[in-house]
């Protein structure tokens, strides 16, 4: 594998780990299954590139980028606590509306980026490469935003929104508004997804209708590998396994691409993927039964 | 052993020594990624190497061919477009918009070579169809719409009503839209659009078509080249001329279909690859539109969809299916 194979797979991670908290906040902290986040990611890519595409300065477009995901997620939990759609139900019906809409945001199935200005241009630091200053900008914006959540979930507003998700009978005794919790915490959610997309049509040249496919099995993958390869019930400790989860993701994509010379093609590069997944997964599991039989 | 076998051996191993030699003269690279495997994109790529061998640079002889595809998802075509610019090919073949902008946005130095875009300008992989004085040319499969109205006017003499099913998703769909809803009119008929998201929507768009168009006219879309023998069903029993862009779907059941040869784009564009390969700058070739359109037409088809085929248009055809 090559450095810049390297450079590119945690470039990559990185915007995944931003999905992949996002994830984290509803599937975990919420225990709400939202699937909007495969419309909510292009939809932050599509307005960030539509903006930028008209002159906007890209950190505002990212920003408005982000706003726009987060009140596509509002909107998925408005459709359950409000109107009462189950919440799978609800996440499915913005997921296809998104799709309409985006196209709608950018007029077109496809809003190239490659001569505008882009966060990476702007904050690039004269004599770094920017294959290799990409990953570090993202790197310090991906710790900031887990610190945030770090801290976010440590206030009386975080715990109530953790306590909604564990149980949301307990939490309406203690008075806890849980509907409200639900609003904010998919709003919180679909942001970091939005920004992640934002911030992929950036780096990878343009916004594409196709970029969401998907998004949300990546982002669950790298949920499930960090639980995996970093357990813990602190949440201080998964949000920073998730991150890592996406980064390992993209690794194993990066080496299943080189994965040429044992013979495998081009169209087995999913199953190579799902294999190195697995095996990472099952690890752990092994080493547990190793000790067990040991002992 | 006698002499004249000795001597045999010896010319043969002097030859191999020679072939081997003039491998390590020219071992050179090309890196090939699609975003996702499918005939018309796999049949470019088949053309770029059947070009390059017909030049002389084939695996056998030293050259290091990779190819890879994103199975349709952008964040791996991003990754492949990383992995190929840390190999450092001497060229990179991008075939379709997604992956070509994804190689284009990662280097600015490794000749990059796109084909099967339809609008490159738009995507922004080169300023406009002259050499562009970057690292990147290549090969746009945009098809001239004048001879596809003439062509539907050919089959249907009587048409006013054009309709066309395609996906609102796919940036090359959407340019065809936009030009004919201009240019049907300069011909006193109109568009009636039918949008498909997924391949399995094309069937209950064609029928949404039923009763309000005179022929339906699709264009390279990959939902409905997909799904096309859903569009032949409604054609066959509603009586609706289907005319097509992709000349493997008059085999399906469209009546006529003027199209670009999807493997002799890819030879085209293997032929820019040589010339790169032997010292060209890309910067310095001009990018290019397909050179070579064939019409295919069904005569079947056309029966069952209540059309009768002129002997002109019949005769001018290059494969004609009963």
């Amino acid at each position: 594998m090559s450095i810049y194979s390297m450079w590119g797979a945690l470039e990559i991670g990185l915007i995944f780990g931003l999905v992949a908290l996002g994830v984290l906040i509803s599937f975990r902290v919420l225990n709400f299954p939202d699937l909007t986040v495969d419309g909510s990611f292009p939809l932050g890519g599509a307005t960030a590139a539509i903006l930028i595409h008209h002159g906007m300065d890209p950190f505002m477009a990212t920003g408005a980028a982000t706003l726009a995901a987060g009140f596509a997620g509002m909107v998925t939990g408005w459709l359950n606590v409000r109107l009462k759609i189950m919440d799978l139900l609800a996440s499915i019906l913005m997921m296809i509306a998104l799709y309409s809409i985006n196209l709608r945001v950018m007029d077109a199935p496809n809003v190239p980026l490659i001569t505008d200005p882009t966060v990476f241009t702007v904050l690039q630091p004269p004599g770094i490469e920017d294959y290799v200053a990409r990953p570090l900008i993202l790197l310090a914006l991906v710790v900031v935003a887990k610190l945030l959540l770090d801290w976010f979930f440590a206030t009386q507003v975080g715990l109530a929104m953790r306590s909604t998700g564990s149980n949301p009978r307990m939490a309406r005794a203690q008075g806890i508004r849980t509907d409200n919790m639900v609003l904010l915490g998919m709003a919180i959610s679909n942001a970091l997804v939005g920004l992640g997309g934002a911030l992929f049509a950036q780096s990878q040249g343009g916004a594409d209708i196709s970029m969401g496919i998907g998004t949300i099995v990546i982002g669950l993958a790298a949920v499930i590998i960090g639980e995996s390869i970093l357990p813990s019930r602190r949440l201080m400790l998964a949000t920073l396994a998730v991150v890592i989860g996406a980064v390992l993701y993209r690794f194993f994509i990066a080496l299943a691409l080189n994965a040429d010379f044992v013979g495998l093609k081009a169209q087995d590069l999913n199953l190579v993927t799902a294999v190195l997944v697995t095996v990472a997964l099952v690890i752990p599991l092994a080493k547990q039964r190793l000790r067990k039989k040991r002992a | 052993m006698n002499l004249h076998s000795v001597l045999r051996a010896l010319a043969g191993a002097a030859a191999v020594v020679g072939a081997l030699a003039s491998a390590q003269a020219q071992a050179q690279s090309v890196a090939v990624t699609s975003i996702v495997e499918h005939p018309a994109l796999d049949a470019v790529k088949d053309g770029v190497h059947e070009a390059l061998a017909s030049a002389g640079y084939t695996e056998a002889k030293g050259l290091k061919w990779q190819f890879q595809t994103a199975q349709g998802n952008t964040a791996i075509a991003a990754q492949i477009a990383r992995k190929f610019v840390g190999d450092k090919p001497d060229v990179i073949v991008a075939i379709a918009t997604p992956s070509a902008q994804a190689v284009v946005a990662a280097t600015k130095s490794i000749p990059v070579v796109y084909s099967a875009v339809t609008d490159p300008v738009a995507a922004q992989l080169v300023p406009g169809m002259e050499a562009s004085g970057t690292n990147v040319t290549g090969v746009s499969d945009a098809l001239s719409l004048e001879k596809q109205i003439d062509l539907i006017k050919k089959v249907v003499p009587e048409a006013k009503k054009v309709g066309m099913v395609y996906n609102p998703g796919e940036a090359n769909s959407v340019v065809v839209v936009k030009r004919l809803r201009e240019l049907l009119p300069q011909s006193g008929m109109s568009l009636v659009e039918a949008t498909a998201a997924r391949t399995v929507d094309v069937g209950a768009a064609a029928r949404s078509l039923v009763g309000k168009v005179d022929v339906i006219y699709t264009n390279t879309d990959n939902n409905v080249v997909s799904a096309y023998e859903s569009l032949v069903k409604v054609g066959n029993s509603a009586k609706i001329p289907l005319v097509a862009s992709d000349t493997d779907s008059v085999k399906r059941g469209a009546i006529a279909a003027l199209g670009v040869n999807y493997h002799d784009l890819g030879v085209q564009t293997g032929k820019l690859v040589v010339r790169i390969l032997k010292g060209e700058k890309p910067g310095a070739i001009a990018s290019e539109t397909s050179s070579k359109l064939e019409l295919y037409v069904n005569t079947g088809a056309a029966a069952r969809q209540g059309v009768t085929l002129s002997d002109a248009l019949v005769k001018s055809a290059a494969q004609v299916i009963k």
